[in-house]
Protein backbone atom coordinates (compact mmCIF):
# COMPACT_ATOMS: atom_id res chain seq x y z
CA UNK A 1 0.00 0.00 0.00
CA UNK A 2 1.14 3.52 -0.67
CA UNK A 3 1.94 5.77 2.51
CA UNK A 4 0.23 8.67 2.51
CA UNK A 5 1.14 11.51 4.81
CA UNK A 6 -0.83 13.11 7.71
CA UNK A 7 -1.18 16.52 6.13
CA UNK A 8 -2.48 15.17 2.95
CA UNK A 9 -4.79 12.65 4.75
CA UNK A 10 -6.14 15.36 7.07
CA UNK A 11 -7.03 17.54 4.14
CA UNK A 12 -8.78 15.19 2.51
CA UNK A 13 -10.71 15.02 6.15
CA UNK A 14 -11.23 18.58 6.12
CA UNK A 15 -12.51 19.03 2.16
CA UNK A 16 -14.73 15.85 2.70
CA UNK A 17 -16.30 18.00 5.30
CA UNK A 18 -15.94 21.48 3.76
CA UNK A 19 -19.01 23.78 4.36
CA UNK A 20 -19.04 24.99 0.54
CA UNK A 21 -18.77 21.28 -0.40
CA UNK A 22 -21.72 20.27 -2.81
CA UNK A 23 -24.12 18.13 -1.40
CA UNK A 24 -26.28 15.73 -2.77
CA UNK A 25 -29.03 18.59 -3.95
CA UNK A 26 -26.44 20.02 -6.10
CA UNK A 27 -25.65 16.43 -7.99
CA UNK A 28 -29.69 16.09 -8.28
CA UNK A 29 -30.02 19.28 -9.80
CA UNK A 30 -27.12 19.33 -11.94
CA UNK A 31 -27.30 15.44 -13.45
CA UNK A 32 -31.05 14.84 -13.13
CA UNK A 33 -33.14 18.11 -13.52
CA UNK A 34 -36.28 16.27 -14.08
CA UNK A 35 -35.69 14.39 -10.60
CA UNK A 36 -38.99 13.79 -8.93
CA UNK A 37 -38.92 13.32 -5.29
CA UNK A 38 -40.44 9.97 -3.63
CA UNK A 39 -41.45 10.06 -0.17
CA UNK A 40 -41.69 7.91 3.17
CA UNK A 41 -40.98 4.85 4.35
CA UNK A 42 -45.14 3.57 4.24
CA UNK A 43 -44.26 2.49 7.82
CA UNK A 44 -43.21 5.21 10.20
CA UNK A 45 -42.43 8.52 8.58
CA UNK A 46 -40.00 10.41 5.69
CA UNK A 47 -36.58 10.92 6.36
CA UNK A 48 -35.22 14.03 5.04
CA UNK A 49 -31.66 13.08 5.65
CA UNK A 50 -32.41 10.80 2.77
CA UNK A 51 -33.74 12.22 -0.88
CA UNK A 52 -35.03 9.61 -3.02
CA UNK A 53 -36.82 9.50 -6.02
CA UNK A 54 -37.06 9.17 -10.03
CA UNK A 55 -34.88 10.89 -13.02
CA UNK A 56 -33.58 10.39 -16.44
CA UNK A 57 -30.31 9.72 -17.06
CA UNK A 58 -28.86 8.90 -20.57
CA UNK A 59 -32.14 8.95 -21.94
CA UNK A 60 -33.50 5.89 -19.16
CA UNK A 61 -34.98 6.30 -16.22
CA UNK A 62 -33.08 5.71 -13.19
CA UNK A 63 -33.54 5.72 -9.27
CA UNK A 64 -31.91 7.81 -6.72
CA UNK A 65 -31.05 7.72 -3.25
CA UNK A 66 -28.94 10.04 -1.56
CA UNK A 67 -28.04 10.85 2.01
CA UNK A 68 -28.33 14.99 2.47
CA UNK A 69 -26.15 16.56 4.49
CA UNK A 70 -28.07 19.70 3.95
CA UNK A 71 -26.71 22.87 2.31
CA UNK A 72 -24.64 25.93 3.42
CA UNK A 73 -27.83 27.36 5.73
CA UNK A 74 -28.20 26.04 9.60
CA UNK A 75 -31.94 25.69 8.64
CA UNK A 76 -31.32 23.12 5.91
CA UNK A 77 -28.68 21.65 7.55
CA UNK A 78 -31.00 20.91 10.54
CA UNK A 79 -34.00 19.81 8.66
CA UNK A 80 -31.94 17.45 6.83
CA UNK A 81 -30.24 16.03 9.96
CA UNK A 82 -26.83 16.82 8.79
CA UNK A 83 -27.51 13.41 6.94
CA UNK A 84 -27.05 11.43 9.95
CA UNK A 85 -30.26 8.94 9.04
CA UNK A 86 -32.88 7.12 11.07
CA UNK A 87 -33.91 4.11 10.56
CA UNK A 88 -37.36 5.03 8.70
CA UNK A 89 -34.29 7.07 6.16
CA UNK A 90 -32.76 3.53 5.72
CA UNK A 91 -36.30 1.57 5.08
CA UNK A 92 -37.60 4.25 2.41
CA UNK A 93 -34.56 4.16 0.98
CA UNK A 94 -34.84 0.14 0.93
CA UNK A 95 -38.30 0.54 -0.16
CA UNK A 96 -37.64 2.78 -3.45
CA UNK A 97 -34.72 0.70 -4.06
CA UNK A 98 -37.38 -2.47 -4.25
CA UNK A 99 -39.55 -0.40 -6.66
CA UNK A 100 -36.89 0.11 -8.59
CA UNK A 101 -36.10 -3.50 -9.31
CA UNK A 102 -39.82 -4.45 -9.61
CA UNK A 103 -39.59 -1.51 -12.77
CA UNK A 104 -36.04 -2.49 -13.57
CA UNK A 105 -34.82 0.45 -12.88
CA UNK A 106 -31.17 0.73 -12.33
CA UNK A 107 -29.98 2.79 -9.24
CA UNK A 108 -27.62 5.30 -8.16
CA UNK A 109 -26.79 5.91 -4.31
CA UNK A 110 -25.15 9.35 -2.89
CA UNK A 111 -23.32 8.61 -0.02
CA UNK A 112 -22.78 11.39 2.18
CA UNK A 113 -23.04 10.96 6.00
CA UNK A 114 -21.07 11.60 9.10
CA UNK A 115 -22.91 8.25 10.36
CA UNK A 116 -26.37 6.64 11.20
CA UNK A 117 -28.01 8.84 13.89
CA UNK A 118 -27.09 7.53 17.31
CA UNK A 119 -30.50 8.53 19.52
CA UNK A 120 -32.80 7.35 21.59
CA UNK A 121 -35.64 7.33 18.50
CA UNK A 122 -32.51 6.11 16.44
CA UNK A 123 -32.93 2.67 18.95
CA UNK A 124 -36.65 2.11 19.41
CA UNK A 125 -37.43 1.91 16.02
CA UNK A 126 -34.24 -0.60 14.92
CA UNK A 127 -31.68 1.06 13.21
CA UNK A 128 -29.12 -1.55 13.70
CA UNK A 129 -32.00 -3.98 12.41
CA UNK A 130 -32.68 -1.23 9.52
CA UNK A 131 -29.29 -1.00 8.33
CA UNK A 132 -29.13 -5.10 8.06
CA UNK A 133 -31.67 -5.69 6.80
CA UNK A 134 -30.31 -3.10 3.82
CA UNK A 135 -27.39 -5.11 3.47
CA UNK A 136 -29.11 -8.30 3.03
CA UNK A 137 -31.05 -6.99 0.38
CA UNK A 138 -29.22 -4.63 -1.82
CA UNK A 139 -26.81 -7.32 -2.21
CA UNK A 140 -29.90 -9.51 -4.13
CA UNK A 141 -31.77 -6.92 -6.04
CA UNK A 142 -32.25 -8.03 -9.35
CA UNK A 143 -31.09 -4.45 -11.17
CA UNK A 144 -27.70 -2.55 -11.64
CA UNK A 145 -26.34 -0.63 -8.92
CA UNK A 146 -24.01 2.15 -8.93
CA UNK A 147 -22.56 3.70 -5.56
CA UNK A 148 -20.80 7.19 -5.37
CA UNK A 149 -19.56 8.13 -2.02
CA UNK A 150 -19.29 12.14 -2.39
CA UNK A 151 -17.96 13.53 0.96
CA UNK A 152 -18.35 11.37 4.13
CA UNK A 153 -18.64 8.22 4.09
CA UNK A 154 -19.21 7.15 7.31
CA UNK A 155 -19.37 3.67 9.09
CA UNK A 156 -22.78 1.69 9.05
CA UNK A 157 -24.38 4.80 7.95
CA UNK A 158 -23.19 4.79 4.92
CA UNK A 159 -22.37 1.08 4.57
CA UNK A 160 -26.78 1.25 4.34
CA UNK A 161 -26.60 1.86 0.94
CA UNK A 162 -23.23 1.12 -0.32
CA UNK A 163 -23.93 -2.22 -1.66
CA UNK A 164 -23.34 -1.71 -5.54
CA UNK A 165 -21.87 -3.63 -8.42
CA UNK A 166 -19.63 -0.37 -8.79
CA UNK A 167 -18.42 1.75 -6.21
CA UNK A 168 -16.37 5.08 -6.55
CA UNK A 169 -15.45 7.46 -4.84
CA UNK A 170 -14.25 11.53 -5.29
CA UNK A 171 -10.95 12.65 -5.12
CA UNK A 172 -11.34 14.64 -1.51
CA UNK A 173 -13.87 12.23 -0.21
CA UNK A 174 -13.29 9.56 3.20
CA UNK A 175 -15.13 6.37 4.09
CA UNK A 176 -14.25 4.51 7.31
CA UNK A 177 -15.46 2.75 10.05
CA UNK A 178 -15.55 5.57 12.51
CA UNK A 179 -14.87 9.65 12.44
CA UNK A 180 -11.39 9.87 12.72
CA UNK A 181 -12.17 11.87 16.30
CA UNK A 182 -13.87 8.63 17.45
CA UNK A 183 -11.15 6.58 16.41
CA UNK A 184 -8.93 8.83 18.37
CA UNK A 185 -10.83 8.64 21.59
CA UNK A 186 -10.50 4.96 21.16
CA UNK A 187 -6.76 4.23 20.16
CA UNK A 188 -5.32 7.50 22.20
CA UNK A 189 -8.36 8.00 24.72
CA UNK A 190 -7.86 11.70 22.85
CA UNK A 191 -10.26 12.84 20.18
CA UNK A 192 -8.17 15.47 19.46
CA UNK A 193 -5.42 13.39 18.15
CA UNK A 194 -8.14 12.52 15.01
CA UNK A 195 -5.53 13.88 12.76
CA UNK A 196 -2.90 11.17 13.82
CA UNK A 197 -5.66 8.19 13.46
CA UNK A 198 -6.40 9.59 10.39
CA UNK A 199 -3.40 8.12 8.79
CA UNK A 200 -3.62 4.81 10.48
CA UNK A 201 -7.52 4.48 9.42
CA UNK A 202 -6.88 3.89 5.74
CA UNK A 203 -9.68 6.20 4.30
CA UNK A 204 -8.54 8.20 1.57
CA UNK A 205 -9.88 6.73 -1.80
CA UNK A 206 -6.04 5.92 -2.50
CA UNK A 207 -6.16 4.08 0.30
CA UNK A 208 -9.73 1.95 -0.57
CA UNK A 209 -8.68 1.86 -4.27
CA UNK A 210 -5.79 -0.37 -2.62
CA UNK A 211 -7.62 -2.05 -0.68
CA UNK A 212 -10.41 -3.43 -3.39
CA UNK A 213 -13.55 -1.67 -0.99
CA UNK A 214 -13.96 0.86 -4.39
CA UNK A 215 -13.35 0.38 -8.08
CA UNK A 216 -12.54 3.93 -8.83
CA UNK A 217 -11.58 7.77 -7.74
CA UNK A 218 -13.60 10.47 -9.26
CA UNK A 219 -11.45 13.58 -9.90
CA UNK A 220 -12.15 16.84 -8.72
CA UNK A 221 -9.48 19.31 -10.05
CA UNK A 222 -9.05 22.16 -8.03
CA UNK A 223 -11.73 20.68 -5.57
CA UNK A 224 -15.61 20.89 -5.64
CA UNK A 225 -15.75 23.35 -2.30
CA UNK A 226 -14.00 25.74 -5.34
CA UNK A 227 -15.64 24.63 -8.44
CA UNK A 228 -17.99 21.96 -8.85
CA UNK A 229 -18.12 21.63 -12.26
CA UNK A 230 -15.38 18.92 -13.24
CA UNK A 231 -16.51 16.80 -10.38
CA UNK A 232 -19.99 17.03 -11.59
CA UNK A 233 -18.59 16.18 -15.20
CA UNK A 234 -16.53 13.33 -13.54
CA UNK A 235 -20.12 12.30 -11.81
CA UNK A 236 -22.25 12.42 -14.94
CA UNK A 237 -18.78 10.49 -16.70
CA UNK A 238 -18.68 7.41 -14.36
CA UNK A 239 -22.43 7.02 -13.71
CA UNK A 240 -22.48 7.05 -17.74
CA UNK A 241 -20.10 4.46 -17.98
CA UNK A 242 -21.29 1.83 -15.50
CA UNK A 243 -24.58 2.25 -16.05
CA UNK A 244 -24.20 1.18 -19.73
CA UNK A 245 -21.88 -1.80 -18.80
CA UNK A 246 -23.85 -2.69 -16.03
CA UNK A 247 -27.10 -2.67 -17.79
CA UNK A 248 -25.81 -5.10 -20.41
CA UNK A 249 -24.99 -7.97 -18.12
CA UNK A 250 -27.28 -10.48 -17.59
CA UNK A 251 -28.89 -10.09 -14.85
CA UNK A 252 -28.08 -13.41 -13.20
CA UNK A 253 -24.09 -12.37 -13.98
CA UNK A 254 -24.74 -9.46 -12.03
CA UNK A 255 -26.11 -10.73 -9.00
CA UNK A 256 -22.90 -13.01 -8.96
CA UNK A 257 -20.80 -10.68 -9.84
CA UNK A 258 -21.90 -8.54 -6.80
CA UNK A 259 -21.83 -11.62 -4.51
CA UNK A 260 -18.35 -12.46 -5.33
CA UNK A 261 -16.66 -8.89 -5.00
CA UNK A 262 -17.75 -8.40 -1.73
CA UNK A 263 -17.36 -12.22 -0.54
CA UNK A 264 -13.65 -12.23 -0.98
CA UNK A 265 -12.65 -8.82 0.95
CA UNK A 266 -11.11 -9.63 4.26
CA UNK A 267 -7.24 -10.16 5.02
CA UNK A 268 -6.32 -12.90 7.11
CA UNK A 269 -3.91 -15.80 7.71
CA UNK A 270 -4.31 -19.74 8.04
CA UNK A 271 -2.42 -21.53 10.26
CA UNK A 272 -0.18 -24.69 8.79
CA UNK A 273 -1.89 -27.80 10.95
CA UNK A 274 -5.27 -27.30 10.02
CA UNK B 1 2.93 -48.48 39.02
CA UNK B 2 4.39 -46.80 36.07
CA UNK B 3 0.57 -45.30 36.03
CA UNK B 4 0.54 -44.58 39.47
CA UNK B 5 3.63 -42.45 38.73
CA UNK B 6 2.94 -40.87 35.50
CA UNK B 7 -0.64 -39.47 37.45
CA UNK B 8 1.65 -38.49 40.83
CA UNK B 9 4.18 -36.28 38.20
CA UNK B 10 1.33 -34.60 36.56
CA UNK B 11 -0.72 -33.84 39.67
CA UNK B 12 2.82 -32.20 41.40
CA UNK B 13 3.54 -30.28 38.26
CA UNK B 14 -0.01 -29.27 38.06
CA UNK B 15 0.61 -28.15 42.30
CA UNK B 16 3.65 -26.54 40.62
CA UNK B 17 2.30 -24.22 38.31
CA UNK B 18 -1.04 -23.27 40.10
CA UNK B 19 -0.22 -23.06 43.68
CA UNK B 20 3.37 -22.23 43.79
CA UNK B 21 4.02 -19.79 41.61
CA UNK B 22 0.86 -17.64 42.60
CA UNK B 23 2.11 -14.37 43.06
CA UNK B 24 2.44 -14.15 46.74
CA UNK B 25 0.23 -11.54 48.27
CA UNK B 26 1.95 -8.83 50.96
CA UNK B 27 -1.91 -8.36 52.28
CA UNK B 28 -2.53 -11.50 54.35
CA UNK B 29 -5.97 -11.12 54.24
CA UNK B 30 -6.27 -10.72 50.03
CA UNK B 31 -8.39 -12.74 48.14
CA UNK B 32 -6.36 -14.81 45.93
CA UNK B 33 -7.92 -13.59 42.66
CA UNK B 34 -10.02 -15.82 40.64
CA UNK B 35 -11.58 -17.97 43.52
CA UNK B 36 -14.75 -15.23 43.75
CA UNK B 37 -15.93 -13.03 41.12
CA UNK B 38 -17.65 -10.15 41.78
CA UNK B 39 -21.54 -9.97 40.06
CA UNK B 40 -21.73 -7.53 37.33
CA UNK B 41 -25.84 -7.35 38.09
CA UNK B 42 -25.54 -6.52 42.07
CA UNK B 43 -22.07 -6.38 43.20
CA UNK B 44 -22.27 -9.34 45.21
CA UNK B 45 -19.08 -11.73 45.79
CA UNK B 46 -19.90 -15.09 44.53
CA UNK B 47 -17.55 -18.29 44.32
CA UNK B 48 -16.48 -18.88 41.36
CA UNK B 49 -17.20 -22.54 41.23
CA UNK B 50 -20.25 -21.64 41.98
CA UNK B 51 -21.12 -19.48 39.61
CA UNK B 52 -19.73 -21.98 36.71
CA UNK B 53 -21.97 -24.30 38.09
CA UNK B 54 -24.66 -22.33 37.72
CA UNK B 55 -23.84 -21.74 33.95
CA UNK B 56 -22.95 -18.37 34.98
CA UNK B 57 -25.89 -16.59 36.37
CA UNK B 58 -25.82 -14.87 39.36
CA UNK B 59 -27.29 -16.98 42.70
CA UNK B 60 -28.06 -13.83 44.20
CA UNK B 61 -29.96 -12.02 42.01
CA UNK B 62 -30.28 -14.13 39.04
CA UNK B 63 -27.99 -11.65 36.77
CA UNK B 64 -26.48 -13.59 33.66
CA UNK B 65 -23.11 -13.05 33.50
CA UNK B 66 -21.12 -13.25 30.45
CA UNK B 67 -19.80 -17.02 29.02
CA UNK B 68 -17.35 -18.51 26.54
CA UNK B 69 -17.76 -19.69 23.66
CA UNK B 70 -16.79 -23.11 24.59
CA UNK B 71 -19.30 -22.95 27.93
CA UNK B 72 -21.94 -21.79 25.73
CA UNK B 73 -21.49 -25.03 23.16
CA UNK B 74 -21.35 -27.08 26.08
CA UNK B 75 -24.39 -26.21 27.68
CA UNK B 76 -26.23 -26.57 23.99
CA UNK B 77 -24.74 -29.33 22.42
CA UNK B 78 -25.37 -33.30 22.63
CA UNK B 79 -22.13 -34.37 24.01
CA UNK B 80 -19.25 -35.15 21.68
CA UNK B 81 -21.41 -33.84 18.71
CA UNK B 82 -19.40 -30.68 18.04
CA UNK B 83 -16.99 -30.75 14.94
CA UNK B 84 -15.58 -27.02 14.35
CA UNK B 85 -15.04 -24.98 11.08
CA UNK B 86 -12.13 -23.22 10.04
CA UNK B 87 -10.42 -23.13 13.98
CA UNK B 88 -7.03 -22.33 11.29
CA UNK B 89 -7.92 -18.72 10.34
CA UNK B 90 -5.94 -16.01 12.19
CA UNK B 91 -5.83 -12.02 12.09
CA UNK B 92 -3.10 -10.34 10.49
CA UNK B 93 -2.60 -6.99 10.60
CA UNK B 94 -3.41 -5.61 7.08
CA UNK B 95 -3.28 -1.70 8.29
CA UNK B 96 -0.30 -2.02 9.83
CA UNK B 97 -2.19 -0.76 13.07
CA UNK B 98 0.22 -0.05 15.79
CA UNK B 99 -0.22 -2.79 18.84
CA UNK B 100 -3.13 -4.92 17.16
CA UNK B 101 -0.57 -7.56 17.28
CA UNK B 102 0.32 -7.31 21.02
CA UNK B 103 -3.61 -7.17 21.22
CA UNK B 104 -4.37 -10.15 19.22
CA UNK B 105 -1.70 -12.20 21.65
CA UNK B 106 -2.62 -11.24 24.61
CA UNK B 107 -6.63 -12.00 23.91
CA UNK B 108 -5.04 -15.36 22.80
CA UNK B 109 -4.21 -15.52 25.78
CA UNK B 110 -6.68 -15.09 28.08
CA UNK B 111 -9.52 -16.12 25.79
CA UNK B 112 -7.82 -19.33 25.07
CA UNK B 113 -9.11 -18.92 21.03
CA UNK B 114 -7.92 -18.42 17.83
CA UNK B 115 -10.23 -15.25 17.51
CA UNK B 116 -13.45 -13.86 19.05
CA UNK B 117 -15.86 -16.53 17.12
CA UNK B 118 -16.19 -20.25 17.22
CA UNK B 119 -18.26 -22.22 15.40
CA UNK B 120 -19.08 -25.59 13.33
CA UNK B 121 -21.47 -27.79 13.30
CA UNK B 122 -23.24 -30.05 16.19
CA UNK B 123 -26.09 -31.53 17.24
CA UNK B 124 -28.75 -29.98 19.78
CA UNK B 125 -30.93 -33.18 20.92
CA UNK B 126 -30.64 -35.17 17.96
CA UNK B 127 -30.97 -32.71 15.36
CA UNK B 128 -27.80 -31.46 13.08
CA UNK B 129 -26.87 -27.84 13.52
CA UNK B 130 -24.23 -25.49 12.03
CA UNK B 131 -23.78 -22.96 15.06
CA UNK B 132 -21.29 -20.25 15.91
CA UNK B 133 -20.59 -18.71 19.17
CA UNK B 134 -18.91 -15.07 19.64
CA UNK B 135 -17.06 -14.41 22.74
CA UNK B 136 -16.62 -11.44 24.64
CA UNK B 137 -13.45 -11.85 25.69
CA UNK B 138 -11.68 -11.62 22.94
CA UNK B 139 -11.31 -8.55 22.14
CA UNK B 140 -14.80 -7.21 23.26
CA UNK B 141 -15.90 -9.70 19.98
CA UNK B 142 -15.37 -7.43 17.70
CA UNK B 143 -15.80 -8.77 13.91
CA UNK B 144 -12.90 -7.97 11.86
CA UNK B 145 -11.57 -9.96 9.00
CA UNK B 146 -11.44 -13.64 10.61
CA UNK B 147 -14.49 -13.00 12.25
CA UNK B 148 -16.14 -12.09 9.16
CA UNK B 149 -15.23 -14.95 7.37
CA UNK B 150 -15.79 -17.65 9.52
CA UNK B 151 -19.53 -16.60 10.03
CA UNK B 152 -19.64 -16.42 6.20
CA UNK B 153 -18.12 -19.98 5.66
CA UNK B 154 -20.56 -20.97 8.64
CA UNK B 155 -23.53 -19.72 6.72
CA UNK B 156 -21.97 -21.30 3.31
CA UNK B 157 -21.55 -24.62 4.96
CA UNK B 158 -25.56 -24.56 7.12
CA UNK B 159 -26.71 -23.48 2.64
CA UNK B 160 -24.80 -26.15 1.05
CA UNK B 161 -26.07 -28.95 3.44
CA UNK B 162 -29.43 -27.28 4.46
CA UNK B 163 -28.47 -27.21 7.94
CA UNK B 164 -30.62 -25.08 10.47
CA UNK B 165 -27.82 -22.18 11.68
CA UNK B 166 -27.86 -20.94 15.07
CA UNK B 167 -25.81 -17.65 16.25
CA UNK B 168 -24.86 -16.57 19.72
CA UNK B 169 -23.80 -12.41 19.34
CA UNK B 170 -22.07 -10.92 22.20
CA UNK B 171 -19.72 -8.13 20.66
CA UNK B 172 -19.12 -4.47 20.88
CA UNK B 173 -19.39 -4.29 16.97
CA UNK B 174 -16.62 -3.98 14.21
CA UNK B 175 -13.37 -4.75 15.02
CA UNK B 176 -11.57 -1.08 14.82
CA UNK B 177 -8.21 -2.40 14.10
CA UNK B 178 -9.00 -3.64 10.57
CA UNK B 179 -10.76 -0.69 9.54
CA UNK B 180 -12.75 -0.17 6.97
CA UNK B 181 -12.24 -4.41 6.04
CA UNK B 182 -14.04 -4.79 9.37
CA UNK B 183 -17.06 -2.76 8.12
CA UNK B 184 -16.99 -4.56 4.89
CA UNK B 185 -17.27 -8.12 6.62
CA UNK B 186 -20.86 -6.63 7.58
CA UNK B 187 -22.04 -6.94 4.14
CA UNK B 188 -20.12 -10.14 3.36
CA UNK B 189 -22.42 -11.68 6.38
CA UNK B 190 -25.64 -10.51 5.43
CA UNK B 191 -24.87 -11.14 2.02
CA UNK B 192 -24.19 -15.07 2.44
CA UNK B 193 -27.41 -14.80 5.23
CA UNK B 194 -29.70 -13.32 2.44
CA UNK B 195 -28.67 -16.51 -0.05
CA UNK B 196 -29.42 -19.13 3.24
CA UNK B 197 -32.76 -17.10 3.22
CA UNK B 198 -33.68 -17.34 -0.40
CA UNK B 199 -32.83 -21.20 0.03
CA UNK B 200 -35.30 -21.39 3.20
CA UNK B 201 -32.80 -22.34 5.62
CA UNK B 202 -34.04 -21.32 9.07
CA UNK B 203 -31.41 -18.92 10.90
CA UNK B 204 -32.35 -18.42 14.75
CA UNK B 205 -30.08 -15.29 15.94
CA UNK B 206 -29.42 -15.47 19.63
CA UNK B 207 -28.39 -12.15 21.04
CA UNK B 208 -26.50 -12.32 24.52
CA UNK B 209 -24.64 -9.39 26.50
CA UNK B 210 -23.29 -6.72 24.74
CA UNK B 211 -24.89 -7.30 21.11
CA UNK B 212 -24.28 -3.92 19.49
CA UNK B 213 -22.47 -1.48 16.49
CA UNK B 214 -21.65 -3.35 13.43
CA UNK B 215 -22.78 -7.21 14.15
CA UNK B 216 -25.66 -5.73 15.44
CA UNK B 217 -26.07 -4.34 12.41
CA UNK B 218 -25.84 -6.96 10.37
CA UNK B 219 -26.15 -10.85 11.21
CA UNK B 220 -27.23 -10.58 14.64
CA UNK B 221 -30.45 -9.06 13.56
CA UNK B 222 -30.81 -11.02 10.24
CA UNK B 223 -32.64 -14.11 12.17
CA UNK B 224 -36.35 -15.59 11.22
CA UNK B 225 -36.38 -15.34 14.80
CA UNK B 226 -34.51 -13.04 17.05
CA UNK B 227 -33.78 -14.19 21.11
CA UNK B 228 -31.86 -12.26 23.19
CA UNK B 229 -30.87 -13.70 26.21
CA UNK B 230 -31.71 -12.29 29.72
CA UNK B 231 -29.49 -8.92 31.56
CA UNK B 232 -28.17 -8.14 27.65
CA UNK B 233 -27.11 -4.36 25.83
CA UNK B 234 -28.24 -4.44 22.36
CA UNK B 235 -28.39 -1.62 20.39
CA UNK B 236 -26.82 0.16 17.34
CA UNK B 237 -25.00 2.89 19.19
CA UNK B 238 -23.63 2.81 22.38
CA UNK B 239 -25.26 4.59 25.30
CA UNK B 240 -22.20 6.42 25.90
CA UNK B 241 -22.24 7.90 22.24
CA UNK B 242 -26.07 8.49 22.56
CA UNK B 243 -25.82 10.38 25.40
CA UNK B 244 -22.91 12.46 23.98
CA UNK B 245 -24.79 13.18 21.13
CA UNK B 246 -28.34 13.79 22.20
CA UNK B 247 -26.82 15.71 25.65
CA UNK B 248 -29.93 14.36 27.64
CA UNK B 249 -29.83 11.38 30.23
CA UNK B 250 -31.00 8.11 28.79
CA UNK B 251 -34.80 6.67 29.71
CA UNK B 252 -34.20 3.98 32.44
CA UNK B 253 -33.98 0.35 30.67
CA UNK B 254 -32.79 2.26 27.70
CA UNK B 255 -31.48 -0.85 25.11
CA UNK B 256 -31.71 -3.33 27.48
CA UNK B 257 -33.66 -7.34 26.09
CA UNK B 258 -36.62 -5.86 27.35
CA UNK B 259 -36.23 -2.51 26.09
CA UNK B 260 -35.79 -4.50 22.32
CA UNK B 261 -38.62 -7.05 23.32
CA UNK B 262 -40.86 -3.81 23.67
CA UNK B 263 -40.20 -1.89 20.76
CA UNK B 264 -40.89 -5.31 18.46
CA UNK B 265 -36.88 -6.05 17.51
CA UNK B 266 -36.78 -9.43 19.29
CA UNK B 267 -39.28 -12.29 19.55
CA UNK B 268 -38.62 -13.60 22.73
CA UNK B 269 -36.56 -12.68 25.44
CA UNK B 270 -35.24 -15.86 27.77
CA UNK B 271 -33.23 -17.15 30.45
CA UNK B 272 -29.90 -18.68 29.82
CA UNK B 273 -31.49 -22.21 31.01
CA UNK B 274 -34.86 -21.78 28.98
CA UNK B 275 -32.06 -21.49 25.81
CA UNK B 276 -31.81 -24.74 24.90
CA UNK B 277 -35.01 -26.09 25.16
CA UNK B 278 -37.09 -23.64 23.16
CA UNK B 279 -34.38 -24.44 20.50
CA UNK B 280 -35.01 -27.81 20.58
CA UNK B 281 -38.71 -26.63 20.21
CA UNK B 282 -37.87 -24.65 16.83
CA UNK B 283 -35.44 -26.93 15.77
CA UNK B 284 -38.59 -29.67 15.60
CA UNK B 285 -41.10 -27.15 13.88
CA UNK B 286 -38.66 -26.38 10.89
CA UNK B 287 -37.29 -29.92 10.46
CA UNK B 288 -37.87 -30.53 6.51
CA UNK B 289 -38.50 -34.15 6.63
CA UNK B 290 -42.56 -34.85 7.29
CA UNK B 291 -43.77 -36.17 11.04
CA UNK B 292 -43.31 -33.32 14.22
CA UNK B 293 -42.67 -37.03 16.84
Amino acid sequence: MRVLSEDYVWEKVKLARHPKRPTSQTVIKTLFPDFLELHGDREYGDDPAFITGLATFADRPITVVAQEKGTSTTDDKIRHNFGMAHPEGYRKALRIMRQAEKFHRPIVCLVDTPGAYPGIGAEERGQALAIAMNLREMIRLRTPIVVVVLGEGGSGGALGIGVGDSVAMMENSIYSILSPEGFASILYKDASKAKEAAVLMKLTPEDLLDLNVIEAILPEAEGMHLNPVPGLNAIHHYLKTELERLNAMPVSQLIESRYAKFRKIGVFGQLPDH
Amino acid sequence: MAEFLDDRQAKLSSFRKNILKRPVSSDPTAIPEGIFVQCEGCQASIYQKTLDERDGVCPQCGYHMKISAEKRLSILLDKKSFSELDEGLISLNPLGMPDYEKKLEAARRTALMNDAFLGGTGSIDQMAVAIGVLDASFMMGSMGSVVGERVTRLVEHATAHSLPLILFSASGGARMQEGILSLMQMIKTSAALGRFHEQGGLYISVLTNPTTGGVAASFATLGDINIAEKSSLIGFAGPRVIKQTIQQDLPEGFQTETFQLHHGMVDLVLERKDIRPVLVRLLKWHRKEGSLR
